[in-house]
């Protein structure tokens, strides 16, 4: 008999198939959201590294110094533009799905998804803007 | 124009076979003709043991919903000549476990749909004398989309999170909860988060979308998820921030 077969408790004749592992594998759209779940482990990585840049700016500039050194060998390089990829292509998802969750209703008039989508960007904009003249005043 | 299609139809009678197998029939390839007509010409003229639900023929019962090529359809609305002149491969819905040829059992799904309450809920409800709950349409806009919903199970066979946790309250149920949730006569709303906030609920969807994908209504329950998941967040950090608020 079939491994895959799992009958239903009290119904034994009941015919019941496990998803296979790799159930993904066979449509685009799927790996796509596989890819896209996988981009996850980027955007974690980069809290982390984050979380570690805290830390060395707290214990001195040697420390720091020396993160910098090590950031700048080639497999770190390496990972941190697949990081930056990756987050930047979760990001775009993410900013895509928000109309899915966000409704917003002014009146009688809802803001269209559109003008949600265009408000995440342009904050990240804004907020990119930012950073970049913190970086280029300081 | 070929005159005839191929239906390649999944049997499974557990009296006769341990495991499905596949039988083919031709059928007339008709223009008006959809899949369900073609499995009902089967019926009534070649093979009496196939079984299969339907009722309305009109996309409206949610009764014929089946896999067609790999994808859930509602057979009632899936023409023929869509599929010419290859041959259809008709199985029951994925994820729900098959009782005999395309019949699957949906007790699972009733059952969570139970557990959302379904219905209009009311702290206490106002005397008749009062007049009737006043909605505006507006207010209906809010939940009217949620509505369409016909339990036709589509969703629950494109969503791989069920396929793969059977747990999973599952997408249409929560839609319909919504459907609930954001009618303003209703009242049942912290009711239905304590089902749907943990995570069998909201939190094991991941937003693969398929759902909405099937949907053959655009009640979008991908969409209703994600609103839950924020509405869920929301009253999680109420209940941090002003915990005398909490009931």
């Amino acid at each position: 008999m079939n491994q895959n077969i799992h009958h239903t408790p009290h119904h034994p004749k009941w015919y019941r198939v496990r998803k296979p592992v790799f159930w993904w594998v066979k449509r685009f759209a799927d790996i796509r959201f596989i890819f896209r779940e996988l981009t996850s482990v980027a955007v974690a990585y980069s809290v982390i590294l984050l979380v570690v840049f805290y830390r060395t700016l707290l214990t001195g500039p040697g420390a720091y110094l020396d993160l910098m050194e090590t950031l700048k060998e080639p497999f770190w390089i390496t990972v941190n533009i697949f990081a930056l990829g990756a987050v930047l292509y979760h990001t775009y998802t993410w900013f895509n799905a928000a109309p899915r969750a966000i409704v917003v209703r002014l009146g009688k008039w809802r803001i269209p998804d559109l003008m949600i989508v265009g408000g995440n960007y342009a904050a990240w904009a804004v907020l990119s803007a930012a950073i970049f003249w913190l970086y280029v005043s300081g | 124009m070929a005159s005839t299609i191929t239906l390649e139809v999944y049997r499974y009678r557990p009296e006769e076979e341990s495991e499905p197998v596949f039988q083919s029939y031709e059928v007339p390839l008709r223009s008006d003709w959809v899949i369900l007509d073609a499995l009902n010409h089967v019926k009534d003229q070649e093979d009496g043991t196939l079984s299969y639900r339907w009722s309305c023929r009109m996309g409206v019962c949610g009764s014929c919903g089946m896999m067609v090529n790999g994808k859930p359809v509602l057979t009632c609305a899936a023409f023929l000549e869509s599929y010419a002149p290859d041959p259809i491969r008709i199985e029951p819905l994925q994820h729900f476990p098959v009782v005999r040829d395309l019949v699957t059992d949906v007790d699972d799904f009733l059952g969570k749909l139970k557990s959302v309450k379904p219905w209009i809920v009311r702290d206490e409800e106002k005397p008749v004398e009062e007049g009737e709950y006043i909605q505006t349409p507006e207010e209906l806009a809010d939940f009217k989309q949620y509505s369409m919903c016909i339990n036709c199970m589509l969703c629950y066979a494109a969503c791989p999170v069920y396929g793969l946790e059977p747990d999973f309250t599952g997408p249409a149920a929560i839609a319909i909860a919504q459907r609930y949730n954001f009618d303003n006569r209703d009242q049942g709303n912290d009711d239905r988060m304590d089902v749907l906030s943990h995570d069998d609920g909201i939190w094991s969807c991941t937003l693969v979308g398929e759902c909405s994908e099937v949907c053959p209504k655009d009640v979008d329950p991908a969409g209703a998820i994600q609103r839950y998941k924020l509405a869920g967040a929301a009253s999680w950090w109420k209940s941090v921030l002003l915990p005398w608020q909490n009931r």
